[in-house]
């Protein structure tokens, strides 16, 4: 039987691997939709494929990190969407207006086509910098100083460039042809930006957080967070070597900056989480404060540990139906 | 503190409103779509395909506005009810969280197969696929139902400091009224969905369409909806009386009845009046509400005057519940009379058809009033009993809640608008394409739009 006391460890554990195969896998879609170049249709239709079998399970993780946060932080939960409410609105527009842009580019008209484009791009910078802003002001403690949302903005910057990174590795791995080497050359493009907002980040979240920069400088937890920006700088100036390169005449390795990419992702997160760990609200409560009752969570963790692989398992199905290069979408 | 309460009130209706539209038609229509791919595997006559592709296009950009309006629905309870998730979060979270767990999931993951995924995979896969779609969404609406159902009729928890705690879940997802608000919505769902394909496909009749599809389509949708309406009065009928036990002062405020009477009217009309506590312009069948909701023509209801300060704003449950009972028989009247002239005639009189074009939208207008009825006749409770609607508000700046409020409405009337066009545009375009010829093999011709 699984003690009271662990019982938030393990909903935050499963909440924070909901946030980050979100930022992984919306990121990724969110980033095709940034990059959309207007007015070059057969790119434009082949970009839009290349995420349109998966754009909606994608978003069910967003689903998913916010229903974990209802369901194990109640307090939490409200805390942080009452001070977050209006990035968050703003950001659920832009999912809106991506969500329906993308069917309804296809049924309209050709004439109307290009406005729905117009609304698909336009959503997803939306989405991608609210996000950024809504990250930017949780690692400042939902402070109002100038100070904080010029970092929010920052960071919602920051976060733009990092999902377009993705996005075109993404598409540098799902395409061929001219689409193919433009997408190089925009990974190549937004990977520096990404990585100065990773730095930036690296920079002024121990600078300002006291706690944070705490376990900056005290072990256990130093262990894990010093090699963070240098594994990334590391892993970003492969990225550039291999995308100098990119594409390959037989094709080999154009996976390689879209793996690259997800480790990015996947130490970034890594950093954030230990800089907080236990905190849910930073510097304000703790997982154990802000957890709902044990009964509750028992009756959802039985159903989460057989549904979750049920539900990898079919992701990981539905990837190997889509595998390869995209090829023309249609509903058959 | 008031302001923000009846801001946050009509953001979220509005919100659940018009995220209803959207699930109303695709629970069932993955439903239909499913039934068109099975006779299409099974008989592999191509007109079933061409049914299938017509409305899968429909399905999709329904089921993406259904998401999107969606995924607003799981922020706003955060964001605009704090207190809600405080007091009954132990409930309402494990709910919720099963039905991303259970259904999101599994509908998102299989929709892209089913959509984009027929040339990739065996046959059986894809009307797999299309049935797992279809399993999902009626699964989401088994899980927020048995929620609603519960803050309606709460059972099988302990209140300990004002916060629930579960004793029971069994209790709590078959609390008294879900059976009934599970069957009575899905079978609204079947309704909407076939009013919607028989309109839209006598739609295309009307401008001239004489393909074989869309005549199929008015056929099967008629048919359902002939078998569904009087079911749906029978299934309404029962849920009455369980809200007559549980939630008796709703139903006095269906019924409009003031004073605790026995052998009450049931009134087809009537202007109720809060002020003065009583109705104009009544007009009565004698002890028919009564034989309704007692089975007795004396039997006793209890009216709203025993529940002052604790009974819902009177009009909108009246003249909601009048509004869905109408249309509802509405649609028993077209669908039999349609049914029986194409199962007799094999086709429709020019004003039937007119008739049933007007009827497309009815049961969006019915799934409406239906909730109304339901969420208004609530207050002034969130949970019945448990938590009080003014309770649960957030501390939000009302200016903030405005300014939200006014871009969500903008947003909806715009895409509301976009969407019907859209329907009708597919229908015109649909028209227009010529049909090919039998044996051609129905996955060579790309005749459709691109997505
Ligand atoms: C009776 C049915 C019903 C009702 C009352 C609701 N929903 Fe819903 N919802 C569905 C039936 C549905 C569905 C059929 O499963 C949808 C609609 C179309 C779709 O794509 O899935 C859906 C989509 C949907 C999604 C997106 C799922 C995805 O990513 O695939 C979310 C997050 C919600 N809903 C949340 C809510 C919340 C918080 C509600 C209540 C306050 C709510 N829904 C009421
Ligand atoms: C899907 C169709 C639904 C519609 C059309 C609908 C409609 C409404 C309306 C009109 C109100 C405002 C009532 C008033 O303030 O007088 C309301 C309130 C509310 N409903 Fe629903 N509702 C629906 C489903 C649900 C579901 C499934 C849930 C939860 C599981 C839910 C939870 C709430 C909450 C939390 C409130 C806010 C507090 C209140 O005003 O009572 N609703 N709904
Ligand atoms: C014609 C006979 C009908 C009767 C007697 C009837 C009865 C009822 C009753 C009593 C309620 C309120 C239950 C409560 O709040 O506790 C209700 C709600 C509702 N009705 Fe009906 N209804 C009928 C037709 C329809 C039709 C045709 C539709 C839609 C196509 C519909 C859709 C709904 C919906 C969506 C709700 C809210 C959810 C629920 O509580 O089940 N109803 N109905």
């Amino acid at each position: 039987m699984i003690s009271d006391a662990t019982l938030p460890i393990i909903f935050v554990g499963l909440m924070g691997l909901a946030v980050l195969l979100y930022a992984i896998l919306d990121g990724y879609d969110l980033g095709v939709g940034i990059l959309l170049p207007l007015g070059h249709e057969s790119r434009k239709d082949q970009m839009i494929a290349s995420i349109g079998p998966f754009w909606d399970a994608n978003e069910t993780w967003l689903v998913l990190a916010v229903g974990l946060l209802l369901i194990a932080f109640p307090s939490a939960h409200s805390l942080v969407l009452r001070e977050l409410y209006l990035p968050a609105t703003f950001m659920l527009f832009g999912l809106i207006m991506r969500g329906v842009a993308f069917d309804f580019r296809a049924k309209v008209a050709f004439t109307k086509k290009a406005l729905w484009d117009k609304v698909f791009k336009f959503g997803s910078i939306l989405t991608a910098f609210m996000q950024g802003v809504m990250l930017g002001s949780y690692i400042m403690g939902f402070e109002h100083s100038l100070a904080a949302t010029l970092f929010s903005l920052l960071s919602g910057i920051g976060v733009t460039a990092a999902y377009a990174f993705i996005g075109a590795c993404w598409l540098v791995m799902k395409t061929d042809g001219e689409l193919q080497i433009k997408a190089v050359y925009w990974a190549r493009k937004t990977s520096w930006m990404c990585f100065a907002g990773v730095l930036a980040v690296c920079l002024v979240n121990p600078l300002i957080n006291p706690g944070v920069l705490d376990r900056w400088i005290s072990l256990p937890f130093a262990l894990f967070i010093w090699p963070i920006p240098f594994v990334c700088f590391c892993l970003f100036v492969l990225c550039h070597l291999v995308l100098k390169r990119l594409p390959l005449a037989d094709d080999a390795g154009c996976w390689v900056p879209f793996m690259i990419a997800l480790f990015i992702f996947l130490f970034c997160f890594q950093g954030l989480a230990v800089s907080f760990f236990p905190y849910i609200v930073p510097g304000q409560l703790d997982i154990w404060q802000a957890a709902s009752a044990p009964e509750s969570l028992r009756f959802i963790l039985v159903g989460a540990i057989v549904v979750v692989p049920c539900i990898l398992a079919y992701t990981a199905f539905s990837y190997r139906v889509f595998w390869g290069k995209v090829r023309d979408l249609r509903y058959y | 503190m008031d302001d923000v309460l009846l801001l946050s009130r009509l953001q979220f209706a509005a919100n659940i409103s018009f995220h209803i539209l959207f699930p109303s038609i695709s629970i069932a229509l993955c439903w239909l779509l499913c039934y068109f791919k099975i006779r299409f595997d099974i008989s592999k006559q191509p007109v079933w395909m061409r049914a299938y592709r017509f409305w899968v296009k429909i399905f999709a950009l329904t089921f993406a506005l259904g998401v999107v309006s969606g995924i607003t629905m799981s922020f706003q309870f955060g964001t605009n009810w704090p207190g809600y998730m405080e007091k009954v979060g132990n409930i309402a979270g494990p709910l919720l969280g099963y039905e991303v767990l259970t259904a999101f999931f599994l509908e998102a993951t299989f929709l892209g197969i089913m959509l984009f995924g027929q040339q990739r995979v065996p046959g059986w896969v894809h009307t797999l696929s299309t049935l797992l779609v279809a399993i999902g969404t009626s699964l989401s609406a088994f899980w927020i139902l048995a929620l609603n159902s519960w803050m309606q009729t709460p059972d099988g928890f302990k209140l300990i400091d004002g916060v629930a705690y579960v004793t029971d879940w069994w209790a709590v997802i078959f609390n008294p009224s879900f059976p009934y608000r599970f069957t009575h919505t899905l079978l609204a769902s079947g309704l909407t969905a076939s009013f919607l394909m028989a309109g839209l496909s006598a739609y295309r009749i009307h401008r001239g369409d004489a393909k074989h599809a869309p005549r199929l389509a008015l056929k099967t949708a008629l048919v359902l909806a002939a078998v569904l309406a009087p079911l749906q009065v029978l299934v309404g009928d029962m849920h009455g009386l369980n809200t007559f036990e549980h939630q008796p002062q709703k139903v006095a405020a269906m019924e409009g009845v003031w004073d605790t009477e026995k052998g009450a009217p049931l009134l087809l009309f009537a202007v109720p009046d809060e002020k003065a506590r009583t109705n104009h312009f009544e007009i009565p069948i004698p002890n028919m509400a009564s034989i309704i909701l007692t089975h007795d023509p004396n039997g006793e209801i209890r009216g709203l005057n025993e529940f002052i300060g604790e009974h819902p704003p009177v009009k909108p449950v009246f003249y909601g519940f009048r509004i869905m009972v109408g249309v509802g028989m509405l649609m028993l009247l077209t669908a039999w009379l349609g049914s029986w002239s194409l199962l007799r005639q094999g086709q429709l009189p020019s004003w039937l058809l007119k008739a049933v074009m007007a009827m497309t939208f009815s049961g969006w207008i019915a799934t409406l009033a239906g909730w109304y009825v339901t969420e208004v006749g609530r207050q002034p409770y969130l949970v019945s009993g448990v938590l009080r609607t003014a309770d649960a508000v957030t501390g939000i700046a009302p200016g903030n809640v405005l300014l939200t409020f006014c871009l969500y409405i903008t947003l909806y009337v715009v895409l509301l608008g976009a969407y019907l066009h859209t329907l009708f545009l597919l229908a015109r375009k649909a028209v227009e394409i010529e049909e090919y010829q039998p044996g051609e093999n129905p996955f060579s011709q790309p005749m459709g739009v691109q997505a």
